[in-house]
């Protein structure tokens, strides 16, 4: 592994070690580019994680002071924890279940497609899903996604059993095991899915993808790569031209330091990535960084979510196997009318009995919540998740007063449910009830949205600088050297889970910014 | 077996304040998981009868009739354990069940279900109310014993996991085609 040295302005500087962090980093490397990788977190691996929900929570979450305001119900349920996103080399991909979706044409455009919409800070991406589609391979291929590449579906599960016979009987033409990072025979010097079904808890198998045990060993096995566990940036510094010249960091100890850089990508979580910008405010950037348009942290998109979960006559079983391999697509198509505009994806989803305490219906106690706990092992479940529309309103902001251990401002996220998303998460509980009805459900529980693992667009990119923060290559408008490299950058969330279009992003960014540097552009 | 792990004899030993119990022969599970019928639990810093009538409180919060006290005595630990490390917490438990007791009439624990049903009621969404929620809802379900009860198998990795164990072995609904659900891949 490289060592570079703090005054070494050569270096590009990636803040973030998730699915945007952790490849955009890899395929710097590969390219012969000098990576210093910051991540906050510690590396765990394979042997350290641990099939036990509540103690892997405490091993991989990022934890780190933060609140919520709005009317969410997550930010009543879960206050100091609006986000379930992970502190840990990889990031969240520790934790991420392993759909990877390709967005739809559409969602690309959603202002033309959509219209103005009451409320929702509608706006096109500046790219299209043919600019996309190139590099949407080039990550299927490096994720090994099911179904793509002649990889095949994985086997379905019990609860994807229950899933598939309650869509037939509806009517559901497309149903099946979905398209996912996941192993479902050895490939890429990793085995094949045992079915543990504790793919939140950080795969102990390595059959599912994630940058701690692909991008990362291989940007390591360049010899270009100098990944600092434990270093929690703070601060991007910028010269009196604009450009920005290094990051100043905590390392284990609460020490900081100072590194230089040529570029630097932020690549934090869409809560992060713009409370370090928010945070590197200076005389010359007195609103925070690259935020000319005062969109930096704007419109936070967490997906439409929600669960059904559903009890049986007989055994499910549901938490044996793979979380998430089981995907109903029919919904995810834009029919306004529905009574909303965009779509929702159906997939299977379980979680132990210590969650299912904890997310059935937060803040309930007596005997009908304990009536319902009494069902889990005849429970299957589903989760909903849907395209939410930017709002202005939300947003992530620095807290007034309160501080982290660092002495850097907490972040707030506030949030409020658009009537869309409202409108949305109805439909989907219709439907996702219907289909257990259909397969003979006893009873169905709707159970709220968990903290937010998709946390996107608070750095969005646009066309127009006055309209976002980065451009199409995620390279922010205002500063030339500077880039998001993360699902900040989504101008709207479309309805599929994010990892993919992340990562896709992400490779695209790397021959942007290697051209960049050839060019001597930055 | 977890925190339940006291034999009689390290009981005898010690000097502290001891909340036990009989695990009900009907709670066949437990019986087998537990190292002996007797169980008990040592409290630092509640006496036995705060940790007595907690343990009642949190049976009318989560009620399930079915499971043993043994496992509900796993919240009382974690809240005198929280009372141990933390002063209020220790005033917010007993000036509780001192409000408990005030409002069944002298004798919480002595009190009838419905009474107590009737008292935890008037208290629900109260910071003592929270306190011993808030805490149940992790630690009833987050130890073997529940696991066992509730029919969770916990830990995959430890068995190598369930592609052999029953992934797949829902047998009262038809089986999905192969192109929706494809065979499991088979070392050669």
């Amino acid at each position: 592994m490289a060592k570079y040295d703090l005054n070494d302005d050569g270096v590009v500087v990636v803040v973030g070690s998730g699915a945007g962090g952790g490849t955009l980093a890899n395929e710097l490397c590969q390219k012969g580019i000098q990576v210093v990788l910051l991540e906050a977190g510690k590396r765990e691996s394979n042997e350290s994680f641990v099939n036990d929900e509540w103690s892997s929570f405490g091993q991989i979450s990022w934890l780190d002071s933060r609140s919520s305001s709005g009317t969410w119900r997550v930010g009543k349920d879960f206050n100091g924890l609006p986000a379930w996103i992970c502190k840990t080399v990889g990031g969240s991909t520790t934790h991420w279940a392993g759909a990877s979706l390709r967005f739809q044409e559409h969602e690309f455009r959603v202002k033309t497609e959509y219209g103005d919409i009451d409320g929702a800070n509608m706006l096109d991406w500046p790219l299209t899903l043919k600019d996309l589609e190139p590099y949407y391979a080039k990550a299927e291929d490096k994720m090994g996604v099911t179904r793509t590449n002649d990889v095949p579906g994985l086997p379905g599960n019990n609860n994807f059993k229950v899933m598939y016979a309650g869509a037939k009987k509806l009517g559901y033409k497309h149903c099946h095991t979905g398209r996912m990072a996941i192993n479902s025979k050895p490939r890429d010097g990793r085995g094949a899915c045992l079915q543990l079904g504790f793919c939140f808890q950080g795969c102990k198998t390595g059959a599912k993808w994630s940058t701690l045990v692909t991008e990362i060993p291989k940007a390591e096995k360049t010899g270009k790569l100098d990944l600092r566990p434990e270093s929690h940036v703070l601060k991007i510094e910028q010269d009196k031209s604009g450009k920005v010249t290094g990051v100043i960091y905590a390392d284990a100890d609460g020490n900081q330091h100072m590194q230089k850089a040529r570029a630097i990508c932020v690549a934090g979580n869409s809560i992060e990535t713009p409370r370090l910008l928010l945070n590197s405010e200076n005389s010359h950037s007195p609103d925070g960084l690259a935020n000319s348009s005062g969109q930096v942290g704007k419109n936070y998109m967490r997906h439409m979510t929600g669960s059904v979960y559903a009890a049986f006559e007989k055994p499910v079983h549901m938490w044996r196997g793979t979380t998430m391999a089981g995907i109903i697509t029919d919904e995810s198509i834009n029919d306004p009318k529905r009574g909303f505009v965009g779509g929702y994806e159906m997939e299977t989803l379980s979680i132990g009995l210590p969650f299912m305490a904890a997310f059935l219906d937060p803040g309930a106690w007596g005997k009908d919540f304990t009536r319902k706990m009494d069902t889990y092992s005849h429970m299957a479940g589903m989760w909903l998740v849907g395209e939410d529309l930017p709002q202005e309103t939300n947003a992530v902001t620095l807290h007034s007063e309160n501080k982290d251990q660092h002495g850097m401002p907490t972040p707030n996220v506030h949030f409020d449910d658009h009537e869309n998303d409202i409108a949305m998460r109805n439909h989907a509980y219709k439907q996702g009830s219907a289909i257990y009805d259909a397969a003979g459900a006893k009873e169905n529980y709707l159970v709220p949205p968990y903290p937010s693992t998709h946390n996107l667009g608070t750095c969005r990119m646009s066309a127009d600088a006055k309209d976002g923060v980065c451009n199409a290559h995620g390279q922010t408008h205002d500063i030339s050297n500077l880039f998001i490299s993360d699902g900040s950058q989504f101008t709207t969330g479309a309805a599929e889970n994010p990892t993919l279009t992340i990562v896709t992003l992400a490779i695209r960014q790397a021959d942007y910014i290697a051209k960049q540097l050839s060019e001597k552009a930055i | 077996m977890l925190d339940l792990d006291l034999t009689r004899r390290e009981f005898l030993q010690t000097s502290g304040t001891v909340l036990m119990g009989t695990i009900a022969t009907s709670s066949g599970i437990l019986s087998m998981l537990a190292p002996s019928q007797t169980w008990a639990l040592e409290l630092t810093k509640l006496d036995k009868s705060t940790g007595h009538a907690l343990l009642l409180a949190t049976r009318q919060i989560l009620p399930h009739d079915t499971l043993d006290d043994a496992v509900y005595a796993l919240v009382v630990k974690d809240l005198d354990s929280a009372a141990a490390s933390d002063d209020a917490v220790a005033k917010l438990l007993t000036d509780g069940v001192a409000q408990l007791n005030a409002d069944a009439g002298g004798d919480w624990s002595g009190a009838s279900s419905d009474k107590q049903a009737a008292v935890i009621e008037k208290m629900a969404g109260n910071d003592f109310f929270e306190k011993i929620r808030g805490t149940a809802i992790v630690s009833l379900y987050n130890n073997e014993m529940a696991w066992a009860h509730f029919g969770y198998e916990g830990d995959a990795w430890k068995h190598g996991g369930y592609l052999k164990r029953g992934f797949d072995d829902l047998n009262w609904l038809p089986d999905p085609p192969a192109d929706a659900s494809p065979s499991a891949y088979a070392a050669e």
